[in-house]
């Protein structure tokens, strides 16, 4: 039995898509059968991120709507045989999708993979309550910045107002120079005000500018950000990782990534 | 040079997690306009019968308060209701 993971943060533009992206490839990585749900309807962009934009026949709303089966609508990636994009409606709306049958395809999708993988769009309308239907366990993206914490905080209380017991932290794009002269919450600062369980942090990377133009996931290679990643996969499936210590070590290391760059 | 700087004046990470604690206290009670209205109404109603409350002076909101064990402040109703007079009192 699969478990089905919602990445949401309310307010837009802090990764949620990118970590759905890299979250799920980086589970793949771990040879679990993964399945990602693009649940934006109307603004589709995982497939993008994943690079599979031209694979796509069936959506979402089609899967719903009964005009094809769950299978037709699945694409699997071109990197691993264990990874799924559903992909979402670009022409249609909210509306076309309710909570009850993203739970039942929730269901139904939990027979087969080990997880599922929830892009919610931005806001706290229908396409987030669509995708936190048929949620187990969410996690919380944000970034360090006022606008961000506060819509974070704002989403944990209704995840929790609609009984979701797992609910995790990622924060996301942190800059370890502009915390360290203090012009920056740090992850601690916003675990301590948004009190609930961190999972990773993601530093602030050039390179997932990079993945995401060429529409590869980063997980798991050498950047820091793809370490940061594939250390919330590990600690997913149940393993201990200790934090990434993106300390000092950020600057040095950008050198030495931009030195390979240029070659 | 930081340490110096961070005893001088307050860093805008730290005003901004300041900025965010006071933000997210009103947000957390989730107190519409509409829902303190009623509550001042209430709390004026209820007082009416005993004294003549100044209504300019009135000051009723949601603030913050340190709690004690438990992890740091709380949301707090915060009531300035001056009085102007007793009523029924023996004169």
């Amino acid at each position: 039995m699969g478990e089905v993971i919602v990445i949401t943060s309310g307010k837009g533009g802090v990764g949620k898509t990118t970590t759905t992206a890299n979250v799920g490839t980086g589970l793949a990585k771990l040879n679990k059968k993964v399945v990602l749900i693009d649940t934006d309807i109307g603004l589709r962009n995982l497939d993008v991120v994943m690079g599979l934009e031209n694979r796509i026949v069936y959506n979402l709303v089609d899967v719903v709507e009964g005009n094809c089966r769950i299978k037709q609508a699945l694409i699997k990636d071109k990197r691993y045989p264990n990874l799924y994009l559903l992909p979402s409606a670009q022409t249609r709306d909210k509306d076309s999708v309710s909570p009850e049958q993203m739970k039942k395809l929730a269901e139904e999708l939990k027979e087969e993979f080990d997880y599922i993988l929830m892009d919610c769009p931005a806001g706290i309308e229908q396409g987030f309550k669509n995708a936190i239907a048929g949620a187990d366990s969410a996690l919380v993206v944000t970034t360090p910045e006022v606008s961000a914490v506060r819509d974070a905080d704002r989403i944990i209380g209704l995840l929790e107002a609609n009984e979701m017991k797992n609910i995790h932290l990622i924060v996301n794009r942190l800059r370890t120079d502009m915390v360290k002269r203090g012009d920056m919450m740090s992850a601690d600062d916003v675990v301590e005000i948004l009190a609930i369980d961190l999972i990773g942090v993601v530093p602030d990377d050039e390179s997932i500018v990079v993945a995401t133009n060429q529409g590869e996931p980063l997980v798991g290679n050498d950047s820091m950000a793809g370490q940061a990643y594939m250390n919330i996969c590990r600690r997913l499936i149940g393993e201990e990782v200790p934090l990434l210590d993106l300390n000092g070590k950020n600057n040095i290391f950008s050198k030495i990534s931009g030195l390979f760059k240029k070659n | 040079m930081s340490l110096t700087d961070f005893f001088r004046k307050k860093t805008s990470g730290s005003v901004a997690k300041d900025r965010l604690k006071l933000v997210l206290v009103s947000d957390r009670a989730n107190c519409t306009p509409d829902v303190m209205e009623q509550i001042k109404n209430d709390i004026i109603n209820v007082l009416s019968k005993y004294v003549e409350i100044d209504m300019d002076g009135l000051d009723i909101k949601i603030s913050q308060t340190e709690s004690e064990g438990t992890n740091g402040s709380v949301p707090a109703l915060f009531a300035n209701i001056p009085i102007k007079e007793m009523k029924g009192t023996n004169k």
